[in-house]
């Protein structure tokens, strides 16, 4: 294939207002898991949490991998095996290092299993692709109305814990000693975060899943300490590259994961210079005395 | 306001303190001081419901102590937060405000101006906006005593505040816990293993030393020999300028340092 071809298969935008319209469901289901995926992703990078996401995604994957072989529902699948991981993170890491190994002893042990269930599935190949690397060109309206649906519900969970999840993350010691039910509220938000994980590997797929819940928070992180505006820039960004890469999706012929990733790489570069250049001014909010 | 009876608290077999009987008024300024390992912290972590009693009972405004009263104010150990902690100084008093109760912040308004007054409290107004992990240890201590003044305390918990500050920010944050509690008549509890940036204040001292203790005021306790027979060995006590020099310490700092990170309740 020449370059040409390539750019061909990457982006064309012939008959692209028929296209939209077939679109449309994938469109607000991108835009429902953008808006989750940067609400939950203040809360991964607030207490830590990258490399759970990543480990999750994994057993996630096996879970989903192993609905296909037998037949069952792949979301469901997906949502046992990553709510399974992340209550499984939830009880035994209570130390950060001893979280790190145990994500490091699960990750590849979920990958083997889904592995091994896609090798023993006959189906189509398309879809063993599509559990790695996100499929959402055929979201139909009911499978829309649950994605939704389970979206909210995780969301209005979020917002219910928001505040005490806030003081325990960032300061656990003070929150305990003021009666905040820190390891309570740890494992809600695993469970949540569970959840979140298997609807985002739906649209980019088990190994992207940082894409649409690290990304964009880590962005905002970059450019602001204020916590109301990190969630706005987050849940901003985290849409703009579902949503974006979906419409830049349409005109080729591959996956729309890539396209997600590269626009959520490319607002963290940006961001990522715009707070190097700040931090380089010296502006940080302090309010100078004049003498 | 606080009140212990007949209070002991052991880690295995080694007792910190045993029958230990106190009472602590609204107003008053109670320092506990004591080696590393002597129980100091643990003292804390009973008044503040995170750590049981071996036996006796331990009450707070007439009740037995519970997690997370609101009678309480909690200043924690200087611990320095991370340099990205994504959050600015004004964040952090807020959560004192407002960070343990469910959902989001409603009224925004009520919180910032209540906010703002524990910033010019605590004269930390010029770094409201910097981010927590930009700003020097005095700093984040003097942001401590704002959270902690946040509910309007009648009992502030302190454990070791001044610990790695510069003598200007021991001063301030002294100050102000004084403050609190000669002004506003709240009863302070406040653990150092230091007593001078503090001596001024003081009203009483628990000194908690080898499994024994012994309370009064600075002159009762302060005393060769009440020192020497804590620490079963003989130090001298020297009162000078104001000042109080303790020579002669047994070397408990490497000595115990395995207890108190027992005593500490974990690890790490």
């Amino acid at each position: 294939m020449d370059l040409e071809g390539i750019l061909q298969s990457v982006f064309n935008f012939e008959n692209y207002g028929e296209l939209l319209v077939l679109v449309q469901n994938s469109l607000w289901a991108g835009a429902v898991l953008g808006l989750l995926g940067g609400l939950v992703g203040t809360f991964v990078m607030k207490r830590d949490l990258a490399f759970a996401v990543h480990g999750i995604s994994e057993l996630s994957f096996a879970g989903a991998a192993f609905a296909l072989l037998i037949g069952a529902d792949v979301v469901f699948g997906s949502l046992i095996g990553s709510v399974a991981a992340a209550l499984l993170l939830g009880f035994m890491g209570v130390r950060a290092r001893d979280k790190n190994s145990i994500i490091g002893v699960i990750m590849p042990f979920g990958l083997g299993l889904g592995i091994l269930f896609l090798s023993l599935y006959e189906g189509r190949a398309a879809n063993k692709f599509g559990l790695l690397t996100g499929q959402i060109v055929s979201v139909d309206t009911v499978q829309l109305q649950a994605l939704a649906g389970t979206a909210m519900v995780v969301m209005a969970g979020l917002i219910s814990i928001w505040r005490p999840l806030s003081f325990a993350s960032v300061d656990p010691e003070l929150a305990e000693a003021r009666g905040v039910p820190v390891r309570s509220l740890a494992l809600a938000f695993m469970v949540l975060l569970g959840v979140s994980v298997a609807l985002s590997i739906q649209i980019v797929g088990a190994l992207l899943v940082l894409a649409l819940l690290i990304t964009p928070a880590a962005a905002a992180l970059r450019v602001t300490s204020s916590p109301r505006l990190v969630v706005v820039l987050s849940v901003v960004f985290a849409m703009v590259a579902t949503v974006g890469g979906i419409l830049l999706a349409l005109g080729g012929r591959i996956p729309i994961s890539p396209y997600v990733t590269t626009l959520s790489f490319l607002i963290y570069v940006v961001c990522r210079v715009i707070g190097s250049v700040r931090a380089k001014r010296g502006l940080n909010g302090r309010v100078l005395r004049t003498a | 306001m606080i009140s212990l009876r007949d209070a002991s608290l052991k880690f295995g077999r080694r007792a910190l303190w045993e029958d230990l009987n106190l009472d602590i008024r609204p107003g008053e300024f109670f320092a506990v001081l004591g080696p590393n390992g002597s129980g100091k912290t643990s003292f804390l972590k009973v008044l503040l419901g995170l750590q049981e009693l071996h036996s006796g009972t331990a009450s707070l405004g007439g009740h037995p102590v519970e997690r997370g009263s609101h009678l309480i104010g909690y200043i924690p150990q200087q611990k320095p937060f991370p340099p990205d902690t994504p959050m600015r100084a004004r964040d952090l008093v807020g959560l004192g405000v407002d960070g343990h109760r469910w959902g989001i912040r409603l009224g925004k308004a009520k919180a910032d101006r209540r906010i703002d007054e524990l910033l010019d409290l605590v004269g930390a107004a010029e770094y409201a906006k910097v981010p927590v992990g930009q700003l020097s240890g005095g700093e984040q201590q003097r942001l401590r005593v704002a959270q902690a003044l946040a509910t309007d305390p009648k009992v502030l918990l302190c454990d070791e505040p001044l610990l790695s500050l510069d003598l200007h920010h021991q001063q301030a944050v002294s100050a102000l816990i004084n403050d609190q509690c000669h002004e506003q008549e709240s009863a302070v509890v406040f653990v150092t293993h230091e007593i001078n940036p503090i001596i001024d204040y003081v009203d009483r001292i628990l000194y908690l030393a080898g499994g024994r203790f012994s309370v009064g005021t600075p002159h009762e306790v302060m005393t060769t020999e009440v020192l020497s027979e804590l620490y079963d060995s003989h130090v001298d006590v020297i009162h000078a300028n104001g000042r109080i020099v303790v020579v002669g310490l047994p070397d408990a700092t490497t000595h115990h340092h395995d207890d108190a990170r027992a005593a500490a309740g974990e690890g790490a």
